[in-house]
């Protein structure tokens, strides 16, 4: 892990041990949003599996409406039926910021306000089967929006929880180690350079000492 | 001010019309996801894909998973539930948590 050549200054030494902490705290930062995010994920991917299976059944049960409905009427009587439509949706789409998420939230407005107001043909060339087969879809437009809302939000959750899960995996397996081991091999070296130094010292001193007052002469 | 949209099997989706939701009928994949691009590019926020429809133009929803609009939501047609809507919920917590942790469990 310390294959990279580190430089053993006292410069980098501080340089090392302020990158360290910067890093031990950008650690625990992206941790901590892991975890809430992975919470407010969890909780919303359950709310999406609920209203999906609400969303997919109610489908069903319209779409056998709809095959009944065709099955007694013509081909063209059902076109000229849905030939232009009474109701029109349109979205107000606004943001929510979760945890650095920016997460869509819409709002549908429909052109005429009475909700029943959907039948875009009149009743006497048409069989009743279709009425409850518009009305059934009618009836379910607010949770397969609800659905979309949720479903686009966990998409985008789960794309940001596997980007902070790999910073810090990289963080704590990666970096953190790597500054650490340059920490200690500076400071080793560092401590290793003093060492020499006061020998060389020493010896010196020994050395003129010895010159001026001849010890050894004198002992022998 | 968004719009929505459904694709599919004209068969699927026909209905959709008068709650007035754009429809767009396609049967084959390569105009499916000619449509699906330009509806992507204009503005519609969500667009309504049947399961049927999807199956063939995986690649070019999938570019859609990561970005904000539009929310491409799969629908059963008419043909039948064939789960891969429920498997796209899995497959983001398995995208999320590494595992799928939540929804292993209940798989028919």
């Amino acid at each position: 892990m310390a294959n990279k050549t580190v430089t053993a200054t006292r410069m980098e030494l501080t340089r090392l041990k302020r990158k360290l902490i910067t890093t031990r705290r950008g650690h625990k930062l992206l941790k901590d949003k892991r975890d809430e995010l992975m919470r407010q994920f969890l909780m919303l991917v359950r709310e999406n599996m609920d209203l999906r299976k609400k969303v997919e059944a109610g489908l069903a049960a319209a779409n056998k409406n709809f095959v009944l409905a065709k099955s007694t009427m013509s081909e063209e009587a059902v076109n000229v039926a849905f030939m232009t439509p009474k109701q029109e949706v349109s979205l107000d789409v606004s943001q929510k910021n979760v945890m650095s998420v920016d997460i869509p939230v819409f709002e549908y407005r429909t052109r005429t306000s009475d909700p029943n107001d959907i039948y875009s043909y009149g009743f006497a060339f048409t069989s009743s089967d279709l009425d409850d087969a518009v009305k059934s879809l009618s009836d379910l437009l607010p949770d397969m929006l609800k659905l979309a809302e949720t479903e686009k939000a966990c998409q985008l959750m789960a794309a940001e929880i596997e980007k902070t899960r790999r910073r810090v995996n990289a963080l704590e397996h990666v970096i953190i180690p790597e500054t650490e081991a340059g920490i200690k091999m500076i400071t080793m070296k560092l401590d290793e350079n003093e060492r020499s130094t006061q020998i060389r010292l020493m010896k010196v001193k020994d050395m003129l000492l010895e010159d001026a007052h001849h010890y050894k002469e004198r002992e022998a | 001010m968004y719009k929505i949209a459904v694709m599919g099997e004209s068969d699927s989706i026909y209905g959709f019309a008068t709650l007035g939701l754009d429809t767009y009928p396609t049967d084959n994949p390569e105009s499916a996801q000619k449509t699906l691009r330009s509806l992507a590019e204009s503005d519609y926020a969500v667009v309504y894909i049947t399961e049927a429809c999807a199956a063939g133009i995986q690649s070019e929803i999938s570019r859609y998973n990561e970005e904000q609009l539009p929310a491409v939501i799969l629908i059963p047609g008419v043909s039948g539930n064939t789960g891969a809507g429920v498997r796209n919920v899995s497959k983001s917590v398995e995208q999320a948590v590494g595992s799928d942790i939540i929804f292993g469990g209940d798989k028919e």
